[in-house]
């Protein structure tokens, strides 16, 4: 189930499940629900992935539409008599449970706590017990998903102290490790290091694994569980860290997946989506405009040719959500820092379609452009939080928004200090040479600002890469010989190499089908 | 990670950096993060690791940040130019924090170091004298970030630019370009202009960029090996 992001909180209401849910009896177990536990604990049990994955996508969801609408699912209590009361598989039950809860209705503060209980409960029996399990890798996804997706909804939750009832504060006071910031962290963390996920895939490069070929998957008769959540805490530990506004943290949890390959991450849209995303905003967000583009020019060709395929599945909105947001974001990147070369056709002209005229005004760096920019950040940006727990005195006051003005407001600031750029450029664009005086004078100021001014561009455009190194992204470039501006055009690169590889294999292809055809 | 720590100081900061990298989301290290942050300052050194670090716990423990080790970060970040460092650490600074007079001069320093405002620089670095004087090797960082900034721009530079850019005048600039001269090749042109000429790299000197398209990566090359053969 895809975790909502947009999901608005509905005012702190009763503790009390059946105040909340008017005809709702979670005792009462329908037969089609008794059917899917007793098959789905079966094909656990039988470790048999493939029907889990049906039950798990398919049945659970059709269930939920059909009996399930606006109503949680029965209690634990009353379908365990029909799993054996096996531990494992109500911890399992639960989790679904609570995310079906927050799907489709609001949780509680009460049902926030046991949540987060539930995930500690699961979290060590798999990090301390032997599993015997295998399980598709979309609910181990959605497992570490939805676990960060409430994290971020309870601090946003706890944010909001203005109009906490003293049942709920007292509630907070006392149940202060639920959703605390170090658990969430360090479950992650640990996940990571259990799983020896890093090793693992370090290995696999000298051929000593076999994790992504296998997708993941045990066919050795162990268990997948702990490797895939370990790798999937990888993502989840991204997200967090973006959450936080600590890029360079997140972007390092992220090193060992290697996003230039398929792995494990694109084996479920939902991770490569959501690894994408958080990759390319935390790069936008350290002035690495070109390597954000890069990956988003790329995920956005995917999604584009394959979501057609995701129609169906409860996956689809969220995937167009995202798919907008990185529009938006792909928007601000070129303006900041135009490229002409590194965005696919298609997705440029998706990209002129929804957002072609307010990059152009944007361009001009103006009051409106500025408001444009925060209009686009301020839909595309993650959910920030603040982690930290809340001050119960007097007054009660909702901050639940200053993180992400913090955020916002040193984007503009960074927005604000290229405001000039843009006008360099057009003059760069007409000159190839141009006396530091005359220039000056077209822009109207004085030297000093002007050389200020050529200054901010050279050093805006000469990124810092993750080794340290420093890259031109400059389509645009000049040097200055005491007062004389020389205009650099970068040339479009007929990248020919690459080119007649491609055509070489292609022929290659063409030549060996026909040597297949026997001639009669 | 950090950089080169001198012998003396090995065993406490490859501890400190241990603790980052095994257990960073655990309170128990904020006061040895602190004392690190101390120990970059005296000993000339950085980790940008184990500050954001401490920064995150100082976000989870707003009651515990000590605003003087916070301005020693910055001021270390800083010096860390052309790196955006000193934005990274602002992204997890909260706002009232930042809205601190200390703060304040640091952002406009950053502002004007990022939009190449040199005389302005230290002309309110002049100002700032307590905050900055506090980290030693401040001044030549900076000067090696405008080096940095005026080498991407100019292949022949006027002595006075260079000279407002690195704030050193007179005969203590003589004796810098002696020695930019004899060490890292620069050449002073005799002369009324009084030039000055940067090394040259490929991008004062766009010729020498490297073609991208002109080189295949081995990889791709492989794919055509079984064709080859």
């Amino acid at each position: 189930m895809a975790a909502n992001y947009d999901y608005e909180e509905a005012p702190g209401t009763y503790d009390d499940v059946n105040r909340q849910d008017l005809g709702y009896d979670p005792n009462f177990v329908p037969d089609s629900v008794k059917s899917f536990v007793v098959h789905l604990y079966r094909h656990i049990r039988e470790k048999n992935v493939y029907e889990i994955h049906q039950m798990y996508d398919i049945s659970f969801q059709t269930l939920s539409d059909r009996l399930f609408k606006d109503t949680p699912w029965p209690s634990v209590d009353a379908v365990a008599h029909y799993v054996d009361n096996d531990q494992v598989f109500c911890l399992l039950y639960r989790e679904m449970w609570f995310r079906h809860l927050y799907a489709r209705l609001s949780p509680t503060l009460k049902q926030r706590i046991d949540s987060w209980d539930n995930y500690c409960s699961l979290f060590q029996v798999v990090l301390h017990r032997v599993v015997n399990m295998q399980l598709p890798n979309q609910w181990l996804w959605d497992m570490v998903d939805e676990f960060v997706y409430q994290f971020q909804s309870f601090c946003q939750y706890r944010a909001k102290m203005k109009n906490k009832t003293e049942q709920e504060i007292a509630l907070l006071r006392q149940f202060d490790q639920a959703w605390n910031v170090y658990g969430v962290l360090n479950y992650l963390q640990a996940f990571v290091e259990k799983s020896n996920i890093i090793q693992i895939l370090e290995q696999e490069k000298e051929g000593g694994e076999q994790f992504t070929a296998n997708d993941g998957y045990d066919y050795s008769g162990g268990s997948n569980v702990l490797k895939v959540l370990g790798y999937f805490s990888m993502v989840g530990l991204l997200r967090v860290h973006c959450l936080l506004g600590d890029y360079q943290t997140g972007l390092k949890c992220l090193l060992p997946i290697d996003i230039s390959q398929q792995g494990v991450y694109t084996s479920v849209v939902g991770s490569h989506i959501a690894t994408i995303y958080h990759y390319g905003f935390a790069n936008l967000m350290m002035r690495r405009y070109v390597e954000a583009i890069r990956e988003f020019n790329k995920i956005l060709l995917y999604i584009y040719k394959t979501k057609q395929y995701h129609q169906k599945s409860p996956q689809y909105e969220q995937i167009l959500k995202k798919n907008e947001q990185m529009y938006a974001l792909l928007a601000i990147c070129l303006s900041l820092c135009p490229q002409a070369k590194l965005v696919e056709e298609t997705v440029n002209s998706q990209l002129r379609e929804k957002y072609g005229e307010k990059m152009a005004r944007m361009q001009r760096y103006d009051d409106e452009a500025f408001a444009i920019y925060d209009e686009l950040f301020s839909y595309a940006c993650p959910k920030f939080i603040t982690p930290s727990a809340p001050s119960f005195e007097e007054p009660l006051v909702n901050y639940n928004q200053d993180a992400y003005r913090l955020q916002l407001k040193l984007f503009l600031y960074e927005v604000k200090q290229q405001q000039l750029l843009s006008s360099v450029r057009t003059f760069l664009k007409v000159y190839s040479t141009i006396s530091l005086g005359k220039l000056a004078n077209y822009m109207e100021v004085d030297e000093p600002t002007l050389r200020s001014i050529l200054f901010t561009y050279k050093h805006k455009t000469h990124a810092v890469d993750s080794d340290g190194k420093i890259t031109s992204n400059a389509d645009l470039d000049f040097y200055i010989d005491d007062d004389m501006i020389h205009v650099v055009e970068s040339k479009p690169v007929k990248r020919y190499g690459d080119y007649f590889l491609r055509q070489i294999v292609k022929l290659e292809g063409v030549v060996t089908d026909m040597d297949r055809i026997k001639l009669e | 990670m950090g950089r080169e720590t001198p012998k003396q100081q090995q065993q406490v900061s490859y501890t400190v950096e241990q603790l980052v990298a095994v257990n960073p989301y655990n309170p128990d290290i904020l006061s040895d993060l602190e004392n690190y942050v101390n120990e970059q300052v005296s000993s000339q050194t950085y980790s940008l690791e184990a500050n954001l670090c401490l920064l995150r716990l100082y976000q989870f423990e707003p009651d515990r940040v000590s605003t003087q080790i916070v301005a020693r970060i910055l001021v270390k970040a800083l010096m860390a130019m052309p790196a955006p460092d000193f934005n990274l650490c602002l992204f997890l600074i909260p706002e009232r924090v930042q809205m601190e007079e200390q703060f304040k001069a640091l952002i406009i320093l950053s502002h004007y170091l990022e939009t190449g405002r040199f005389r302005q620089f230290w002309d309110e670095a002049a100002k700032s004298r307590h905050v900055v004087e506090a980290v030693p090797g401040f001044e030549q960082a900076i000067q090696t970030y405008a080096i940095h900034v005026l080498s991407l721009t100019y292949q022949k530079i006027p002595r006075s630019v260079l000279a407002e850019a690195i704030n050193i005048e007179g005969l203590s600039l003589d004796k810098f370009l002696e020695h930019q001269a004899a060490n890292n090749g620069w050449i002073l042109e005799k002369g009324q202009g009084q030039l000055i000429v940067l090394p040259r790299n490929e991008f004062n000197h766009p010729e020498l960029k490297k073609s991208a398209a002109d080189t295949v990566p081995l990889e791709l090359i492989t794919r055509i090996f079984p064709i080859l053969g």
